[in-house]
C-alpha cells in the first residue's frame, strides 16, 4: 500500500461520512462546517493527484471565501431548522426529484464506465513545465477568451448584487433634528408638539400595529408608524374605540 | 541545486524531527515573545514590566501559562458544545501549518544529512500559507458563533471580515514577488533575492504586506475585534482556561508566522545581510538561522512598537483603508511590475524602460497632486459653518457655533 492509497482510504470515508451527515444536521451552521471539511478533503485529494495549485485554490476560494460568506449569512440571519419547512414555490418537489434522479444516473454511468486502476495518461506531459506553469499556459493562451468572458460575467453579477442590495435613504431620515423640531411647533397643529402618541397606549393590547386610545376612547391614527400604514400592516382602528366617554377631536381641542 | 530537490531525499526520521523542532520553536518563541512584548511595551511606557519570575522575569509567561491551564474550564450553557471545543483547536493547529514551507536556514548538515531546515518546498508554497490562514479564520468565526452570546458573535464577525479583507490585500502583495521570482515556492523566492532583496526592488509590495499583516493578525492598531470598550474581549470573551490559552497561542504563533513570511518574501529569508555573506562560509550553514531569527524578531519588535504607539482605528475607516486604498494601489503597482518585468524579459532598450518608469512616476505625482488639491478644497469648504460636508455615518446635527468664521468675514 502506497502512502497515497493510505491517505485516500483514510480520508475518503471521512469525506463521505461528512457529506452524508451534512444532509441530516439540524443546525445550518453544522452543515456548513461539514461541507467545509468535505471541501478540504477534496483539496487534499487534488494535491495528492499532483494538482497542487487546484488543491490550494480550492481551499482559498471555496473554503476560505465562499463557505465563509455562507457562514456569515447563516450567523447574521440566524437560519434554523425550525424555519421554512413549508414548500413556498408550487411544483418544486417533482422538479427536485427529477433533477436528483438524472444527476445520479449521470454520475453512476460515469463511475461505472471508469476502468479501475487504469494508469494516469498524460499527467507527466501536462506537468512537464511545472503544474502552475502548465495551468497558466492553458488558461492564458487556449482558453483566454472563455476566461475573460467568465470574469466579465462574475463582475457583472457582483455589480448587479450591489445595485439590488443598495437602498436609498428616505428624505425624512436626512432632515435635521432642528428642522423636525420646527415642523412640530410651526406645523398645522400644536397638538403633537410633545411628540406623537405611542402605539398601544391605553389600548387593550400593546403592540406597534395597534393604535393608541386617546383619553376619550377614540383610537389615534397618528400613533402608528407611517410605514405600517402604507404597508397596510395595521389593525382596524375603529374596532378598538371605546364608547361612552366625552369626545375630543384629533387636534386635542375640547 | 534548489531547496525542493535538496528536500526530496530526506529520510522519514529527518522529516519527523524537523516537524518536532518547528513545533518546539514556535511554542518557545510564543512564551518568549509574550515576555518580550510585555517588557518592551513597559519600557515604552516608562515602566519595568515583569521582572520577578526567573532571571529578568524570563519565565513569567510560562508561569502565567501554567496558571491559565489550571483554571476552571467553563462552557456556557447557551454554547454549542461541539463547535465551542472545535474552534480553538482549529485556530491553534492551522497557525503552525504555515511554518511547513518556510526555510529557517540555508543548506545545513543535519546529523549527517545534507538538507535545509524546511519541512517541504511546495511549488505553490506561498499560496499554501494563505490557504492555512483562511482555514484559521474558521476558528475565529466559529468561536464567536458557538459562544451563544452577542458580543462574541459580533467580535467574531468583525475579526473574520477584517481578516478576509486584509487577506486580499496581502495576497495581492505576493503577486509582485511571484512575478519577480517567476515562482511561488519559498525556496525559489529566496534564491531569486541573491542580488537584491525584494524589500528594495518591490518596496510598495513590502509596505502593503506589512500593513496587511498587522490587519491579518488582529493586532493593534487594527485590533478592532477585541476593542475592549465596545466588545469586551471579542470572539474569545466566553473562553477560559486551556481553550483560551490555545487562542492566545494561536495569536502569537500567527504573528511569528507572518513575520517569518515577510522575512522569506522580502528580506531574503535566512541569507545574510549584504556585506556579511562571509559569516556562513566561516561559521557554517547553521549560522544563517541567526540571520533569519534576527529578521523575524525585528518584525516582532515592529508589532510591539505599533501597539505601544498607535491608537485603535475606527472600524469603517479601517475597512475603507483596506478596500479603497490598499487594494487599488496594489493592483496598479502589479500592473507596473508586470510591464517592467515583461520589458526586461523581451529585451527592451534601457531608454524604453527609463521612459516607462519616468512616465509612471509622473502619472503618480499628477494623481497625488489632484488628490491633494481636492482634499484641500474640501477642507476649506468644511471650515465655513453651514457648509459642513455630510459625514458618512449617522450623527446628531451639529449646533451652530457663534463667532465661527462665516463667508462674510473673509476679505
Amino acid at each position: 500500500m502506497t502512502g497515497e492509497s493510505v491517505l485516500f482510504w483514510t480520508l475518503a470515508p471521512l469525506a463521505v461520512a461528512a457529506s452524508i451527515a451534512m444532509l441530516f444536521m439540524k443546525k445550518a451552521v453544522h452543515s456548513a462546517i461539514l461541507l467545509a471539511w468535505v471541501m478540504i478533503t477534496l483539496a487534499i485529494f487534488y494535491i495528492t493527484l499532483e494538482a497542487p495549485f487546484l488543491g490550494i485554490v480550492q481551499i482559498v476560494v471555496y473554503t476560505g471565501a465562499v463557505m465563509m460568506l455562507f457562514l456569515f449569512i447563516l450567523m447574521l440571519v440566524g437560519v434554523d431548522s425550525s424555519d421554512s419547512l413549508v414548500e413556498k414555490i408550487k411544483g418544486l418537489r417533482p422538479v427536485a426529484i427529477f433533477t436528483v434522479l438524472g444527476f445520479s444516473a449521470a454520475l453512476t454511468s460515469l463511475i461505472a464506465r471508469t476502468d479501475n486502476g487504469r494508469p494516469a495518461v498524460g499527467l507527466e506531459e501536462a506537468n512537464s513545465a511545472g503544474n502552475v506553469q502548465g495551468l497558466a499556459q492553458l488558461l492564458f493562451s487556449d482558453y483566454v477568451w472563455a476566461f475573460e468572458v467568465i470574469s466579465a460575467l462574475l463582475i457583472t453579477a457582483a455589480l448587479g448584487a450591489m445595485v439590488l442590495a443598495h437602498s436609498e435613504k428616505s428624505d425624512a431620515a436626512k432632515t435635521s433634528q432642528r428642522a423636525r423640531s420646527i415642523a412640530r411647533f410651526r406645523g398645522k397643529s400644536i397638538a403633537t408638539a410633545a411628540g406623537l402618541p405611542g402605539s398601544g397606549v391605553y389600548a387593550r393590547n400593546n403592540a406597534v400595529d395597534l393604535p393608541a386610545l386617546l383619553p376619550d376612547g377614540t383610537p389615534s391614527d397618528l400613533s402608528i408608524a407611517e410605514v405600517l400604514h402604507r404597508r397596510g400592516d395595521v389593525q382596524e382602528t375603529k374596532s378598538y374605540a371605546l364608547e361612552g366617554l366625552p369626545k375630543i377631536d384629533e387636534e386635542g381641542k375640547k | 541545486m534548489n531547496n525542493s530537490s535538496l528536500l526530496l531525499d530526506d529520510p522519514g526520521w529527518v522529516i519527523a524531527l524537523k516537524g518536532l523542532l518547528i513545533f518546539v520553536l514556535c511554542v518557545v518563541l510564543t512564551l518568549l515573545s509574550v515576555w518580550g512584548e510585555r517588557r518592551i511595551v513597559a519600557r515604552m511606557q516608562m515602566r519595568l514590566g515583569p521582572n520577578r519570575v526567573g532571571p529578568f522575569g524570563l519565565i513569567q509567561a510560562l508561569a502565567d501559562g501554567v496558571k491559565l491551564a489550571l483554571k476552571e474550564d467553563i462552557i456556557p450553557k447557551a454554547a454549542d458544545r461541539v463547535v465551542f471545543v472545535l474552534a480553538p483547536i482549529i485556530s491553534a493547529t492551522t497557525c503552525f501549518m504555515a511554518f511547513a514551507v518556510i526555510p529557517l536556514t540555508g543548506k545545513v548538515n543535519f546529523f549527517g544529512e545534507e538538507t535545509v531546515m524546511q519541512l517541504t518546498d511546495l511549488p505553490v508554497g506561498v499560496l499554501y500559507v494563505l490557504a492555512t490562514a483562511s482555514i484559521g479564520v474558521y476558528g475565529i468565526v466559529l468561536a464567536g458563533w458557538s459562544s451563544g452570546s452577542t458580543y462574541p458573535l459580533l467580535g467574531g464577525l468583525r475579526s473574520s471580515a477584517q481578516v478576509i479583507s486584509y487577506e486580499i490585500a496581502m495576497g495581492l502583495s505576493f503577486v509582485g514577488v511571484f512575478i519577480y521570482a517567476g515562482s511561488m515556492s519559498t525556496g525559489d523566492i529566496i534564491a531569486s533575492q541573491s542580488t537584491w532583496w525584494n524589500v528594495v526592488v518591490l518596496f510598495p509590495s513590502f509596505a502593503i504586506y506589512v500593513i496587511s499583516m498587522v490587519g491579518e493578525t488582529n493586532r493593534a492598531p487594527f485590533d478592532l475585534a477585541e476593542a475592549e470598550g465596545e466588545l469586551v474581549g471579542g470572539f474569545h470573551t466566553e473562553y477560559s482556561s486551556l481553550k483560551f490559552a490555545l487562542f492566545f497561542l494561536a495569536e502569537y504563533v500567527n504573528i511569528i508566522a507572518v513575520s517569518a513570511l515577510a522575512t522569506t518574501l522580502f528580506l531574503g529569508g535566512p541569507s545574510a545581510p549584504p556585506g556579511l555573506g562571509f559569516t556562513s562560509a566561516w561559521l557554517g550553514g547553521w549560522f544563517s538561522f541567526v540571520w533569519f531569527f534576527v529578521k523575524v524578531l525585528g518584525f516582532f519588535f515592529f508589532f510591539v512598537w505599533l501597539r505601544g504607539t498607535l491608537p485603535r482605528l475606527r472600524y469603517d475607516q479601517f475597512m475603507k483603508f483596506g478596500w479603497k486604498v490598499l487594494i487599488p494601489v496594489n493592483v496598479a503597482w502589479i500592473l507596473v511590475v508586470a510591464t517592467l518585468r515583461l520589458m526586461t524579459q523581451q529585451g527592451a532598450s534601457q531608454f524604453m524602460i527609463a521612459a516607462f518608469t519616468g512616465g509612471v512616476v509622473i502619472a503618480v505625482l499628477v494623481a497625488l497632486s489632484i488628490f491633494d488639491s481636492t482634499k484641500r478644497k474640501a477642507e476649506e469648504r468644511a471650515r465655513y459653518v453651514g457648509e459642513m460636508p455630510e459625514p458618512s455615518f449617522p450623527v446628531p446635527a451639529l449646533p451652530v457655533i457663534k463667532g465661527a468664521i462665516t463667508k462674510g468675514d473673509q476679505k
